[in-house]
């Protein structure tokens, strides 16, 4: 049976109690929401908390998806299974729905959160590489008020956020732009896995039809110590027209600057070319999707 | 600590240490082992029970958490000396060959027929894609729910058909099966 050391168990009854819990408790005591990375990580002792400051009562608070004309924003308790249920959040940023179809299995999204999956700051986990491709920003709470941290400064490193001891992430918000469209792809061993590599692509085109490309961005996950936006691609497809041969250039790009290892999931060599055919791919399926007017 | 919580449809209080797991809180303290204990990382799925009507994998749930809830096991199925016609699936199309798996199975399956009385074997699969069953006997459990949305819906023809398909037809065809 692996059961987690022993700890002490709170129930936060608002934001402002949990921040309160954790000013009191420190660095000993850390938010469970889903649990669903937490807990098997406390079960094999590569985390130990005194306490264990439980949030799921704060559904009313954190659970949300607000859609506003020039801005997305989603509580962090939201649900896996409430992100890929969400007609408009799909019609807005399709690779949400992408994603969540390959993010674990049915079972597991019913309960885990994408507050959880963010905190987690695990190097392989999906919706931070989606989180990172839409620009998303993070909203921190502390007793001393709100400060937003864009996605790209939010992971310090693997299983490290920008996320103090005696703060919350509360939001994350995301840019509504027009001309958008958006993709995922992801490559794992067996349904529900961790990723092989995963690629995420949001392309925003001039014009009401699709023109040329105003501004796009991919975000990798599984091919480095972090998520992964890469601003070389971004730069060399801004201006240009779609074509095949352009998505093809950003796959070499994706391939060249994601920094891989090698481990029992596959070779360096393997998932370059991957993060190369994977950002090919969402970026082809992106601009399709821009074309449509479909987000 | 002190846990209050509905299990199967009763109320139950329990004081019990803040790190025990939903699984182990009703198999060991509340001896319902009707909900298996599996791979303990929240693969496998056989410790899949309900929580306010979703289904959960309990090996990765703290009973603490669960407190104010309410909770469904495999044993809140049959009603009444009922089988569930999920249970009656399983029997009719031999759903289970070791029956490890075939708890968490069941309360999957019930859970989808909730929400989706008619699934396709597409729509199955994809509801059990988190649940390992290790007989790899996929394709009668996928024709147990499909017996079991036939037979809620009143056509007991196509239930028949489900668990007695014509000799030399395919059930459930599989890519690449054998000719």
């Amino acid at each position: 049976m692996q059961v987690p050391a022993p700890f002490e168990y709170e129930r936060a009854t608002s934001v402002e109690h949990a921040i309160g819990l954790l000013e009191r408790l420190g660095s000993s005591a850390r938010l469970v929401a889903g649990g669903h990375s937490l807990l098997p990580m406390m079960k094999l002792r590569l985390a130990n908390f005194e306490y264990l400051v439980d949030i799921n009562d704060l559904r009313d608070e954190l659970g949300y998806i607000r859609i506003e004309p020039h801005e997305i924003r989603i509580g962090a308790l939201t649900r896996h299974r409430e992100l890929l249920e969400s007609d408009a959040l799909a019609a807005a940023f399709p690779i949400f729905r992408d994603a969540e179809k390959v993010i674990a299995d049915p079972v597991v999204r019913n309960w885990g959160t994408l507050g959880g999956s963010l905190c987690q700051a695990d190097p392989s986990e999906d919706l931070s590489a989606v989180c990172t491709t839409l620009d998303g920003s993070c909203v921190i709470r502390g007793s001393g008020g709100e400060r937003v941290v864009p996605m790209t400064e939010f992971h310090r490193g693997p299983y490290e956020t920008a996320v103090g001891d005696d703060e919350i992430l509360t939001e994350i918000r995301f840019p509504v732009r027009p001309g958008g469209g958006s993709a995922f792809e992801k490559v794992e061993r067996r349904a529900g896995d961790w990723a092989v590599v995963s690629a995420g692509a949001a392309v925003w085109l001039d014009g009401d039809t699709g023109g040329t490309v105003a501004d796009a961005r991919v975000g990798l996950a599984a091919v480095g110590p972090n998520t992964t936006a890469l601003p070389a691609v971004t730069a060399a497809l801004a201006g240009r027209e779609p074509s095949e041969e352009l998505y093809d250039e950003a796959g070499r790009i994706a391939a060249r600057d994601c920094s891989p290892d090698t481990d029992m999931r596959g070779s360096e060599e393997y998932k370059r070319h991957l993060a190369g055919e994977l950002t090919t791919r969402a970026l082809r399926r992106s601009v399709e999707r821009a074309r449509q007017g479909r987000g | 600590m002190q846990v209050t919580m509905i299990v199967n449809g009763d109320e139950v209080t329990r004081e019990i240490e803040a790190r025990l797991l939903l699984v182990h809180f009703l198999r060991d303290v509340l001896g319902l082992t009707g909900t298996h204990w599996g791979c303990d990382t929240s693969n496998c799925g056989t410790c899949v029970v309900w929580i306010d009507g979703r289904p959960v994998k309990s090996c990765t749930v703290l009973a603490a958490m669960a407190g104010g809830h309410e909770v469904s096991t495999v044993e809140s199925l049959a009603r009444g000396g009922e089988l569930d016609p999920v249970q009656r699936g399983f029997m009719e199309c031999h759903g289970l060959q070791c029956g490890f798996c075939t708890p968490g199975m069941m309360m999957t399956a019930r859970a989808l027929l909730n929400e989706n009385p008619d699934p396709s074997p597409d729509e199955i699969r994809e509801a059990i894609s988190g649940q390992i069953c290790r007989c790899t006997g996929y394709a009668t459990i996928v024709r147990s729910v499909r017996w079991a949305a036939a037979y809620e819906a009143g056509d007991q023809a196509a239930a028949d058909a489900v668990a007695e398909p014509e000799p030399g037809s395919i059930a459930e065809p599989v890519a690449g099966g054998a000719q």
